[in-house]
C-alpha cells in the first residue's frame, strides 16, 4: 500500500497550478503535498485504535443503559444502573476504599519523598544512577509479583516479618487476613509500590534547578530549610503534579494486587472498584451493570486527574 | 560545590543515609525473593533471611516445567513482541501523520487519540469481552495483541507526534526534492533522526504489555493462553505451589523485564514521566 501512495504522487514541481489552487482549501501542513496523503499513515492506527478501543469505550457507554446478562438480548433500563449504584453498599464500599487507598499511594509517598529530596537538595551524589534504579524497581515489577512477594513476607507462619518478630519474642498477626489491619496493610504496599517513583520524579526535577537560585538565596540569609520553600518546592512543581495524577491513578485502578492478595477481604475490607467490575461483570455476569461500574470508574479517573493537572495549575502556575 | 568539604561533609554522610535506607526498603523483598528461589524448602524452614547453600536452579527447572512456566513465557512472547511490533509500526506512522504531513481535520483527529491515552483499560473491558466472544477471539492471541495494540497506538501516536513535531519540515521537503516520496523520507532520514523516540516507546510499550494482567485474565480464561503474570496468579493457588517454587516463579516473571528497564532505565523514567498514564 505504501509504495503505490508513493508513486501516485507527483513531485511537487510537477504539480499543475491550476490544481493547487482548486485544492487551497483542504491544505497538508506542508504546502507542496498533496491533502489526503497524512490519511494513508493515519489509517492503520485509526483502524486498529478505533475497532479494538474507541469502539468498546461507547458500547461500555451504551451497556451501562442496559440490563444485560451476556447471552440473551440487551433490555434498556435508563438510568437505573446508576441509580441503583448509589445504593449498593458493595460500591460504596469499595469507592471509599479507593479514596482511602491514595492516601498510602499519593499522600504519604510524596510526603516521604520530599523529606528525602530536601536532605539531598544541590548534592550530586556520586551513585545516583543505582539509587535510582533501584527506587524505581517496584514499578516495573508485575503487580502479580508483588502480590505473591508480600504475601510470603507477611505470611503469620513462616514468613519474614513473623521470623523477626519472633526474634524479638513477639508473636505475628495475620496482617492480609485481620480486620484492622489487612486495609492499612495493603495500603502500605502501595506506598511500597509509588514512593521510589515520587523520589525519583523529585531528585530529577531538582537537578533541573538553577543552582545560582540558591547561591541568592543562601546570600539572601535563607536557611536550608527556607531554601527548600522558595526555591526547591517551586523548581519541581511539575514534578510534584505527575507525580500525584500518576500515583493517585494507580490507587483508582488498584486490582491486581487485591486479586492475589486479599481478593478484597476479609470480609470487605479490601474490596475496590476494579475488583467489583470485575466480580460483576464476568463472574456474576450483570454485564450492564458492570459497564456502568466501568463508567464510573473512568469518570473518576479522567475526572480526578484533571482536575489535580487544573488545580495545579492555578495553584502552581503555568507548566 | 564539593559535597565532602568539612562543612558539608555531615549532611552528605545523612544523605547518603536516608537514600540507602530508602533503597532498602525498595529492596529487601526483592533480593528476599531472589534468594528464597535457590532454596531448597528445607533450607527456607530453617530461616528465611540466611543464604542458599548452594545456587542451585531446581526450583526453576521445576517451575519451567511442573509450573508450566514455558507455557506461559511462550505465551508472553507470543502476545508481546506481535503487540509491540504492530503499536511501534502504526504509531511512528501516525505521529509522522500528526506531526507533519498534518492532513486536514487533523486536530479533532488527534482529540480522538488523546482519548485513549487519558481513558483506562477498564473503560473497554467490558464489551471487549463480550465482543471477542461471539467473534470466537476469547482464549486466542489475536483477542490479546489487538485490543493492547489499540490503546498502545494511542500513547504512541500521542507520543511520536511530539518527536516528529521537533522536526524542522524543510527537512521532509528536501528529501523529496532529492526523488524520496513521503514513505522513503520517513524510512531512511526520518525514523532514524527520531530513533530515541522510538526507543523509548519500544521500551515503555514492552514493559506494560508484558506486565498486562486485567485484560489477559478476562480475555484468555483458559490456562493454554495465560501470559506470564496471570500464569503466576493462579500457579499460586495450585497445591504444587510451594513458596520456593513460587519465588522461582516470580523471578521468571519479572525478570525479563528487569533487565530491559536497567539497561534503558533512563529511557524508561523519561517516558513515563512525560504523562503516561497507560500501563
Amino acid at each position: 500500500m505504501a509504495r503505490e501512495i508513493e508513486q501516485s504522487r507527483p513531485i511537487p514541481v510537477a504539480q499543475p497550478a491550476h490544481r493547487a489552487r482548486g485544492q487551497r482549501r483542504l491544505r497538508a501542513g506542508l504546502p507542496w503535498l498533496h491533502w489526503s496523503t497524512g490519511y494513508f499513515y493515519l489509517l492503520p492506527a485509526l483502524i486498529v485504535y478505533g475497532v479494538f478501543a474507541l469502539l468498546p469505550m461507547a458500547d461500555t457507554l451504551r451497556a451501562s443503559f442496559t440490563q444485560w446478562d451476556g447471552l440473551n438480548p440487551p433490555v434498556y433500563v435508563g438510568l437505573d444502573n446508576y441509580a441503583s449504584m448509589l445504593q449498593d453498599p458493595a460500591f460504596l464500599t469499595a469507592l471509599a476504599h479507593n479514596l482511602y487507598f491514595i492516601i498510602f499511594s499519593s499522600v504519604l509517598p510524596i510526603l516521604i519523598a520530599l523529606v528525602v529530596t530536601s536532605l539531598l537538595t544541590r548534592r550530586r551524589l556520586p551513585g545516583m544512577t543505582f539509587f535510582q534504579t533501584a527506587l524505581f524497581l517496584p514499578q516495573i515489577i508485575p503487580i502479580t509479583v508483588v502480590g505473591v512477594v508480600w504475601t510470603w513476607i507477611l505470611n503469620p507462619a513462616f514468613g519474614p516479618v513473623a521470623e523477626i518478630l519472633r526474634a524479638f519474642g513477639l508473636s505475628s498477626r495475620p496482617w492480609l487476613g485481620d480486620f484492622d489491619l489487612a486495609r492499612p496493610v495493603i495500603g502500605l504496599i502501595v506506598t511500597w509500590m509509588t514512593y521510589g517513583l515520587c523520589l525519583v520524579l523529585f531528585l530529577a526535577g531538582v537537578q533541573r534547578i538553577d543552582t545560582d537560585l540558591f547561591d541568592a538565596a543562601e546570600i539572601d540569609g535563607a536557611n536550608e530549610f527556607r531554601q527548600f520553600m522558595v526555591v526547591t518546592l517551586p523548581g519541581i512543581r511539575n514534578e510534584l503534579g505527575v507525580a500525584l495524577v500518576i500515583t493517585m491513578i494507580e490507587a483508582l485502578r488498584l486490582f491486581g494486587l487485591i486479586f492475589v492478595t486479599t481478593q478484597g477481604g476479609p470480609g470487605k475490607e479490601t474490596y475496590v472498584i476494579a475488583f467489583q467490575l470485575y466480580q460483576v461483570a464476568f463472574i456474576e455476569t450483570q454485564v450492564g451493570y458492570g459497564a456502568a461500574i466501568a463508567v464510573v470508574l473512568t469518570l473518576l479517573i479522567v475526572g480526578l486527574s484533571s482536575s489535580v493537572l487544573w488545580l495545579h495549575r492555578r495553584v502552581m502556575g503555568d507548566w | 560545590m564539593n559535597i565532602w568539604k568539612p562543612r558539608y561533609r555531615s549532611r552528605t554522610i545523612l544523605a547518603y543515609v536516608v537514600l540507602g535506607l530508602c533503597t532498602t526498603i525498595a529492596l529487601a523483598p526483592l533480593l528476599l525473593i531472589v534468594l528464597t528461589a535457590f532454596k531448597t524448602e528445607k533450607e527456607l524452614t530453617l530461616s528465611v533471611f540466611s543464604l542458599p547453600a548452594a545456587f542451585r536452579l531446581d526450583n526453576f527447572a521445576e517451575a519451567w516445567e511442573r509450573g508450566k512456566f514455558s507455557l506461559y513465557f511462550r505465551n508472553s512472547l507470543i502476545v508481546v513482541a506481535p503487540t509491540v511490533v504492530i503499536s511501534v509500526v502504526f504509531s511512528v506512522m501516525g505521529g509522522y501523520a500528526f506531526g507533519l504531513l498534518k492532513p486536514p481535520g487533523q486536530r479533532a483527529l488527534f482529540l480522538l487519540f488523546l482519548i485513549g491515552v487519558a481513558v483506562p483499560f477498564e473503560a473497554a473491558i467490558v464489551p471487549l469481552y463480550y465482543r471477542l466472544r461471539t467473534f470466537g477471539m476469547i482464549n486466542n492471541f489475536w483477542g490479546l495483541i489487538l485490543p493492547q495494540a489499540a490503546l498502545s497506538i494511542a500513547f504512541g501516536v500521542f507520543w511520536m507526534r511530539a518527536a516528529f513535531l521537533a522536526v524542522p519540515p524543510e527537512l521532509v521537503e528536501a528529501a523529496v526534492i532529492d526523488g524520496a516520496g513521503t514513505w522513503t523520507s520517513l524510512r531512511k532520514v526520518l525514523v532514524p533522526l527520531v530513533m530515541p523516540s522510538v526507543l523509548t516507546l519500544i521500551v515503555l510499550l514492552s514493559v506494560w504489555t508484558w506486565n498486562e494482567f486485567l485484560l489477559v485474565l478476562v480475555l484468555a480464561p483458559s490456562d493454554q493462553y495465560r501470559t506470564l503474570p496471570v500464569g503466576l496468579a493462579f500457579f499460586r493457588n495450585s497445591r504444587t505451589a510451594s513458596v520456593t517454587l513460587q519465588a522461582a516463579g516470580s523471578l521468571i516473571v519479572a525478570l525479563p523485564m528487569v533487565v530491559l528497564f536497567t539497561i534503558f532505565q533512563r529511557q524508561f523514567i523519561r517516558g513515563m514521566t512525560s504523562g503516561a498514564v497507560r500501563g
